[in-house]
């Protein structure tokens, strides 16, 4: 995003990419921990998200049999005006990708964030979401963050 | 202001301890599968409604159309596609008491109103005002009046005359969120809301104003819909907090001098997620509600309870009854048992409930 708009976080902690991520899987385990190659891209930083340790791989969760995702990420600094857009664009990422049977939860780790309980509560309001998807702008600028500039 | 007080809680659990108890009521249905139709192609179907008569059913989805359902033979076909009335998701519709319009809800912002001329519908007006996406539109049993709710948090309530002229006389702003849904009360001009702020209002006329009369608090996250029993005497409400809720309004001459609704029963346990849709069957006092662990369930009154301690038992569970969620659930107003389904996955389905299987 270019602009005279201060950055909120102008120096971020980068993280080191740790390479390629094959998806496994343990078959006695109920819960599979899959690891997603997320790479969605930070609307203020042009690395990925991943690399700006906003979301953790080890903070996903799959369960195939329950067909059910859940997916906690960590916005960059607590007062982030950007968790929810973030948010939004790791639950679309999954919608798009995961075939339709699967419940999506996206939700921000616990005691990371100031309005996480709104941000979240918005997040897990399919209505709302279905709703903000269809404002032309917004999902511009959601795609623009899925854009894989990383993969 | 609602005092919530001690209420029957019916939980899975304690119903499993009780098995074999003679307090325990017995009640097994079966949901019989009649048919299954794909409505809305590649997009959600969010809501279905039967006509006053039975006959048709109309349903409304994200690809912005409304079409119209009618049975020939044994299967449901498609009367009529109404595609060009919105610009964005349908997500609602609702048929007038007699039958003749259809009024429908969007997230364009605006609620539309048609008109049915034989057999097909042609778009009458448009109803604008709202600031944000029209989360419901509901007819009121005299047919004069609507009522419509929105993102905005605000409730607008339409007279329609008898040149079928709108014209909005209140707007109400009694919530602080989204307000998800609005219905009318069976046989008094009362209406009722539901809200992301987790909360229930009822609205009366009084000194030709409209206004909140009574607010209910309990449930724990977004009251997604609402349902008042046959009579009136009560009003479902279900969540994203798994639960539904049944409130009365507290009779006169129990003290209280202002008129409060209190939560006489708790149906708890049941349902996986979160709960979209409510619907009580105005024939048979049957309860259903659709979930989004795409199950559809039937729960049935013990007719020997306390009537001021409600006891609902869950009759009926189809658990994977669509491939998605489940948006709606609607019983056919003159055919009883008769229930139709929708889903995300953009189909409906016609269900035959019976009470005893």
């Amino acid at each position: 995003m270019s602009g005279g708009t201060r950055l909120e976080n102008a120096n971020p902690l980068i993280f080191q990419r740790s390479g390629e991520r094959r998806l496994t899987a343990t078959d006695e385990d109920e819960d599979l921990h899959c690891y997603f190659d997320i790479s969605i891209n930070d609307p203020e930083h042009p690395l990925s998200l991943e690399e700006l340790n906003v979301v953790e791989q080890m903070r996903v969760n799959v369960n195939d049999q329950e067909s059910m995702v859940s997916v906690e990420f960590t916005p960059t600094i607590p007062h982030c005006s950007m968790a929810t857009l973030i948010g939004l664009s790791i639950k679309v990422k999954l919608l798009r990708s995961l075939p339709d049977r699967f419940k999506i939860d996206v939700h921000i780790t616990p005691g990371t964030h100031a309005s996480e309980d709104a941000v979240n509560k918005q997040l897990a309001d399919k209505e709302r979401v279905a709703a903000a998807l269809e404002n032309s702008q917004l999902l511009e600028v959601v795609n623009q963050c899925l854009s894989s500039r990383a993969m | 202001m609602v005092a919530l007080l001690p209420c029957i809680c019916i939980n899975r659990k304690a119903l499993k301890q009780e098995a074999g108890s003679e307090l325990l009521y017995e009640m097994k249905g079966a949901l019989e599968l009649l048919q299954r139709v794909s409505a809305h192609a590649d997009a959600s179907c969010w809501y279905v409604a039967w006509s006053p008569a039975g006959t048709l059913l109309a349903s409304c989805g994200g690809d912005r159309a409304i079409r119209i359902w009618g049975k020939e033979g044994d299967s449901w076909e498609c009367k009529s596609v109404l595609a060009d009335g919105h610009q964005r998701t349908v997500r609602k519709v609702a048929w007038s008491p007699c039958g003749k319009y259809l009024a429908s809800a969007s997230f364009d912002a605006t609620t539309c109103i048609w008109k049915k001329t034989n057999d097909d519908f042609e778009f009458l007006t448009v109803l604008e005002g709202h600031e944000n996406e029209v989360k419901c539109v509901t007819w009121a049993p005299s047919g004069n009046l609507l009522a419509t709710c929105s993102r905005d948090k605000s409730v607008w309530i339409w007279e329609v005359d008898e040149e079928d002229e709108y014209e909005c006389v209140s707007v109400v702003n009694s919530h602080t969120q989204d307000v998800k849904h609005v219905v009318w009360h069976p046989t008094q001009e009362l209406l009722a809301s539901a809200s992301y702020d987790n909360k229930v209002c009822i609205y009366k006329e009084e000194d030709d104003d409209w206004g909140c009369r009574a607010t209910l608090e309990g449930h724990e996250s977004t009251v997604w819909s609402l349902a008042f029993d046959p009579e009136g005497q009560r009003l479902a409400s279900c969540s994203d907090d798994r639960t539904v809720k049944i409130w009365k309004e507290s009779t006169p001459g129990d003290g209280s001098t202002d008129e409060s609704w209190k939560c006489v029963c708790n149906l708890s346990g049941f349902h996986g997620r979160t709960v979209y849709d409510v619907a009580w069957c105005r024939l048979t006092g049957a309860l259903a509600t659709a979930c989004g662990d795409d199950g559809v369930r039937v729960f049935r009154e013990d007719p020997t309870a306390d009537p001021e301690q409600p006891v609902f038992f869950m009759s009926a569970h189809v658990p994977k009854a669509h491939g998605q969620d489940i948006n709606c659930v609607s019983w056919n107003p003159k055919e009883a048992g008769l229930l139709a389904t929708c889903s995300d996955n953009g189909e409906f389905a016609i269900w035959k409930y019976n009470s005893d299987s």
